[in-house]
């Protein structure tokens, strides 16, 4: 076998079956205005497989009680699978049972960190550093913490390509530094932050590491451990579950040494008229009844992908995304923000305004995300006031990719 | 006609690739400045109110084709009128861009019906109604 025969064959074995692949979402089978669906906006969120909408839907009919509270049959199987997503969650990442605090979402996870961490460690004259590059949810919290600390938030810089300019956050830090905040694949510009170096200079000055790992955690393998955080937040809804759930995972001597947000039912051990004892993290932080569906649908996407060759995936979505980012910088008039290394590319179009462009090719099934998708500093920071952004999955191919550039033609054509 | 070529209407296109009177105004008696959440936009209009009427009013920002256009066709409309016919036409165009797709269109509307398309299109209300909900606030608001 000469050494292309070889390429080709290597290559049949590697590539993706897309097609199989996407009838394991129903979502794709339904027509949008009558146009194939061309699902480009997985950053805000994902598809569910029917794995996950089974696994949902399997809870509400055979382990519909609540967990942790009875002693009847449908409790003890609600409760069952939903320690035993705990237990899987804890696997994907690399982490403890123990270091999972079930949240709605990453913002929820970072608003815990801020208010519970936060409060207890960040005080008058300290610092917190966010990047530039940072959603909403890992910038406000922040923001609000340190007006209400009389602490001082500080912004890592990132270079024109939207990559965080390491010596400028080097030389942000000093004694006074008591958390970092990062996002290590970016929701816009979609660059990759080097998350081990900057754990490992924020620890030599002394402050922990919160990562939002909203976007990471559906295209990057994620092991806590090897990325040196403190802290690291993600949802289940990007990572193909279901909506309110999201992970706080944090590294246990941390969260043994934190004080209670929310408070209530499920997170104390002990009760009278005066004072509760608290239980031990994770419960201590998830007062009230839990999604439980959700959190067990978590479980089934985490095993569904435990299906799919992950090495496989990453190179087709690699591929496409590639092949997305040329086909977009050819296009006139169109300027991709930033270096996008992985799974989203945001671009403006000249002449066009994001919104009308989203409206004008989602007739032609191609859902994209317009605005500033809760990035807006990072906006201003690019020298525009909005994007329209697309985003990949697993399950997206090159007919998604045409459809969308087919569309943008249209968009010109109805503008002028 | 596809929903986009009816949302998009040649009337709405001219509007906003030719706003008329963008830009600041000299000596206004009355302005107010209104975000877009859903995008970030944001729109300032301004108006001069003497004896009674709108003599001149403006408008500036940033926005989508639909809120630019509108922003334009209302300066055109509301100029030379008094702030009641100001706030009647604002909330007739509220009404109309709130109903059925395929409802009657109000003939008093004038360039305003162009808007008809936007009765489809859920998300981007908000984009039409923009310059009047700003007109509104800066009618009452005054200075």
């Amino acid at each position: 076998m000469c050494a292309r025969e070889w390429r080709r064959a290597r290559l049949r074995e590697v590539a993706l079956d897309t097609e199989a692949l996407r009838r394991e979402f129903p979502a794709l089978d339904t027509p949008v205005h009558g146009r194939r669906l061309a699902y480009l906006d997985s950053a805000s969120t994902a598809l569910k497989p029917r794995a996950v909408i089974d696994a949902v839907v399997r809870v509400f009919t055979h382990e519909a009680g609540n967990v942790h509270r009875g002693v009847h049959a449908l409790s003890e199987a609600a409760t069952e699978a939903f320690d035993a997503a705990r237990d899987e969650i804890a696997r994907f990442i690399g982490g403890r049972p123990d270091e999972i605090v079930l949240t709605r979402g990453t913002t929820e996870a970072v608003n815990l960190i801020a208010h519970s961490w936060g409060r207890a460690h960040v005080g008058p004259g300290d610092v917190v550093i966010a990047t530039a590059l940072e959603h909403h949810s890992n910038l406000v919290p922040w923001q609000v913490l340190c007006a209400e600390r009389g602490a001082t938030l500080r912004i890592a810089p990132v270079d024109d390509g939207g990559r965080l300019e390491l010596a400028a956050f080097a030389a942000l830090l000093d004694d006074r530094v008591k958390l970092v905040a990062v996002s290590q694949l970016s929701n816009v510009v979609g660059t990759i932050a080097p998350i081990a170096q900057i754990a490992a200079l924020a620890h030599a000055a002394g402050a922990l590491v919160v990562v939002d790992g909203a976007q990471a955690v559906a295209h990057l393998a994620v092991d806590v451990a090897a990325l040196g955080c403190d802290f690291y937040a993600f949802s289940g809804h990007k990572l193909f579950a279901p909506t309110g759930t999201g992970v706080l995972w944090g590294r246990r001597a941390v969260l043994a040494e934190m004080p209670a947000w929310q408070t209530g039912g499920e997170m104390v051990a002990a009760v009278d008229y005066g004072r509760a004892r608290l239980r031990e993290p994770p419960h201590r932080f998830e007062a009230g009844t839990p999604n439980i569906a959700g959190v067990i649908g978590l479980a089934a996407a985490i095993r569904y992908l435990a299906t799919i060759d992950r090495a496989a995936v990453a190179r087709h979505e690699a591929r496409l995304h590639r092949r997305l980012v040329d086909e977009l910088t050819a296009q006139r008039g169109v300027r991709v923000l930033g270096d996008p290394e992985a799974a989203v590319v945001a671009f403006t179009v000249a002449g066009a305004h994001p919104h009308d462009i989203a409206t004008i090719v989602d007739r032609d099934g191609v859902a994209i995300r317009s605005g500033h998708h809760c990035a807006e500093p990072l906006h201003h920071r690019l020298g525009v006031d909005a994007s329209v952004r697309a985003s990949l999955a697993h399950y997206n191919d090159d007919a998604d990719v045409d459809a969308l550039i087919a569309s943008l033609a249209r968009v010109r054509e109805v503008l002028s | 006609m596809s929903a986009i070529d009816e949302l998009y209407q040649a009337t709405i296109v001219d509007h906003d690739r030719a706003p008329r009177n963008g830009g600041r105004l000299a000596g206004a008696t009355h302005h107010a400045t209104v975000d877009n959440p859903l995008c970030g936009d944001v729109i300032t209009v301004q108006a001069r109110i003497v004896d009674g009427a709108v003599q001149d009013i403006a408008f500036e920002g940033r926005g989508c084709a639909l809120s630019r256009a509108a922003a334009s066709i209302m300066t055109t409309m509301v100029q030379g009128g008094t702030p009641d016919a100001a706030r009647r036409l604002a909330t007739a165009f509220e009404h109309f861009v709130q109903s059925a797709p395929d409802a009657a269109i109000p003939e008093d509307l004038g360039d305003l019906r162009a808007f008809a398309g936007v009765r489809r299109f859920r998300s981007r209300r908000v984009c039409a109604m923009l310059a009047f909900r700003t007109l509104m606030q800066a009618l009452d608001a005054g200075t």
